[in-house]
């Protein structure tokens, strides 16, 4: 009676099994059944054939019904790398019973066409061609294009084989770019001159930030404790301003642990950012004086997936119980699992990161949290090193040609309002003029 | 079969990761490294067949696209860090891919975080037609801007009318800021944990429709 009824439900799983997999089986074949016979693939090749785009499996085009699009203009883009065209084409002259153009492209020459752009009727004749990376447009090629009106039922009506007017060619200059450059010039040359102005030792103020001061504090906690302190450098790419400003102070926290001999622990989601960090960390305890002190596991890559990243996080803190917790970088929706995390397990936590959407998270679970440029200018501080003290005191003058830029445009907003003098209403003009398009 | 297969685990895995709101245990653990290490396989065959075969094996194979041996060979220098005589070689792609970064970051940042953000700063305050309210909304948007501007000032001390007040003002901007953000990612969270719920009462256990 025992074996029975053991015996029972397990026949009756083998037997849903093996129903479930026939039922599957069955439906794969009903499916393949039901596919028609590619048309294409089947029907001889003639001269024309060879002119359908072969990638996107285009049937063979129907008898005459609805008018294919006119002439196509293609134009070299202004102002780019020469890496897009200007594509536009002329409506046909009924545009009776037209769902949608399709634009196909293909190097002159070449055999098999690239469908580059779908435009739907009524919508605009004029589109940037080599948006897609997938169909890219390269320098000095020169292109044929081929445009199709179709209707509802996905039926292509094509028109002639146009070769494009221009190839494309790239740039040195970007015209339309004249007002960044400026603005990047006096960025640059306020941060040299203070830059120049701290090497020949001029003292220059930094105010104190809580959340800075708090790093040594966090760190001697975890040498107290006898803990690991756990630094994550965000979750960007080495691209990230974020990840260069976490990386930078990284290798201020690591040569603190060096000097303390606390352990360390750096999980990084991006290769490249794991490379640098463990070049970092590496560095820095040479810095300390401590080389033979670094553990080349300290620093190590996790994955890249993101949420995947997180729950691997997750799992060091609770099972390794770091002491202090080092957010620093770029974050996205994970920020709040790993800091109400870190919350749990007790660990003192020192967030920072530019990202706005993230930023309350931070606030809200962790004891410091740096907030954007604070987290750029944490370098600064940690290292007192005149350089960046110049660098930080540079990006300030910045900010008070923007203040007094504002603040010129508000009374002169308010003047105008009051007055309503053709004086006034030049000068702003004229102050808006470097900066609004 | 394999939805049924699927479904389940992906139920299974589900309870296991929120088995964590109670405690660190070893379903979690097992989650966990599943996870980490499924994923770390996806994405090298990901990693293969989006980015290596199509942009630098199949357009060197075919001919003509020699220049990508010079990129190709600059990533394969990665590699060298497992050689620790030559390790110092990862450092040029390194020293390559963060100093192009900086140099097309720094335009882009400057016209959108500089530029733009000052563009719509000096809008004017009035114009014929506008309601009080908005004209209201322009000058808080303004003061507020200014005032958040002065908090991020690091080379003078928040002390007197001008930095002490502005800072002050500033920080109160910014934190009324987050409360906003904080609120609207609530709301996209809360819409992720239903839809979490929705799987698992609708697709595995059918409860609801």
């Amino acid at each position: 009676m025992r074996n029975c009824w053991i015996g029972v439900p397990v026949l009756g799983i083998v037997f849903l099994l093996t129903s479930l997999s026939w039922a599957q089986q069955s439906d794969a074949v009903d499916r393949d059944m039901s596919v028609p016979p590619d048309e294409v693939t089947e029907k001889p090749v003639a001269d024309d054939v060879a002119l359908q785009p072969v990638a996107e499996r285009i049937p063979v085009e129907p008898s005459r019904g609805l008018a294919p699009p006119g002439a196509i203009m293609v134009k070299n883009k202004e102002n780019d790398a020469g890496d897009q065209l200007v594509v536009s084409f002329e409506l046909p002259a009924d545009t009776t019973g037209i769902f949608a153009y399709r634009i196909y492209r293909r190097v002159s020459g070449e055999k098999d066409w690239d469908l580059v752009k779908v435009v739907a009727a009524g919508e605009p004749t004029e589109f940037i061609d080599g948006y897609d990376p997938e169909f890219p447009v390269m320098p000095g090629t020169l292109y044929e294009y081929r445009i199709a009106s179709v209707d509802p039922e996905g039926n292509e009506y094509f028109g002639e084989i146009q070769v494009a007017q221009e190839t494309p060619h790239g740039e040195w200059y970007h015209t339309g770019k004249t007002k960044v450059l400026i603005a990047c010039a006096i960025f640059m040359g306020l941060i040299f001159f203070y830059f120049n102005r701290a090497q020949r030792g001029v003292k220059m103020y930094l105010r104190p930030i809580a959340g800075i001061e708090a790093i040594d504090e966090a760190i001697g906690r975890a040498t107290e404790m006898g803990k690991p302190v756990l630094y994550v450098p965000g979750l960007s790419d080495i691209a990230d301003v974020a990840t260069i400003a976490s990386l930078t102070i990284l290798g201020r926290v690591a040569k603190k642990v060096a000097e303390y001999q606390t352990p360390l622990m750096v999980p990084n989601r991006d290769p490249i950012v794991y490379t640098v960090a463990e070049e970092s960390v590496k560095q820095a305890y040479l810095e300390a004086g401590r080389p033979d002190a670094y553990d080349p596991d300290s620093v190590f890559f996790l994955t890249t997936s993101q949420f995947a990243f997180v729950a691997g996080v997750n799992g060091i803190m609770m099972r390794e119980k770091p002491a202090t917790n080092f957010y620093l970088g770029m974050f996205w929706a994970e920020s709040l699992l790993l800091a109400e995390t870190g919350s749990l397990s007790g660990a003192i936590q020192i967030a920072g990161t530019d990202a706005v959407t993230q930023l309350p998270f931070f606030i809200t679970t962790c004891d410091y949290t740096l907030i954007g440029e604070e987290l750029y200018a944490a370098s600064a501080y940690l290292g007192q090193e005149p350089k960046q003290i110049g660098a930080l005191k540079g990006q300030d003058a910045c900010k008070a040609i923007i203040i007094t830029f504002i603040t010129a445009a508000l009374a002169f907003g308010v003047l105008d309002l009051l007055f309503k003098s053709d004086l006034v209403e030049w000068l702003s003009n004229f102050l808006a003029s470097p900066i609004v398009e | 079969m394999y939805d049924v297969i699927g479904i389940w685990a992906g139920a299974f895995f589900t309870l296991a990761i929120y088995s964590f709101l109670y405690k660190e245990n070893p379903i979690y653990r097992l989650a966990e490294h599943l996870v980490v290490g499924i994923s770390l396989g996806y994405g090298i065959a990901v990693t293969y067949s989006n980015v290596l075969k199509p942009r630098l094996i199949d357009p060197v194979n075919s001919g003509g696209h020699w220049i990508l041996v010079i990129p190709g060979l600059m990533g394969f220098l990665y590699i060298t860090r497992f050689f620790p005589r030559i390790s110092w070689l990862s450092r040029y792609p390194i020293a390559l891919l963060m100093g192009t970064s900086m140099g097309v970051a720094f335009p882009l940042t400057m016209k959108a975080a500089v530029l733009r953000q000052l563009e719509s700063a000096i809008i004017p305050l009035y114009r014929e037609g506008m309601s009080w309210d908005v004209v209201l909304g322009s000058v808080i948007m303004l003061l507020g801007t200014l005032a958040a501007l002065i908090y991020f000032f690091f080379s003078k001390p928040h002390k007197g009318p001008f930095f002490g007040f502005g800072s002050r003002i500033g920080i109160w901007v910014i934190m009324l800021g987050f409360g906003a953000t904080f609120g609207f990612t609530v709301m996209g969270r809360i819409s992720l944990l239903i839809g979490r719920v929705q799987f698992l009462l609708s697709d595995w256990l059918h409860l609801i429709k």
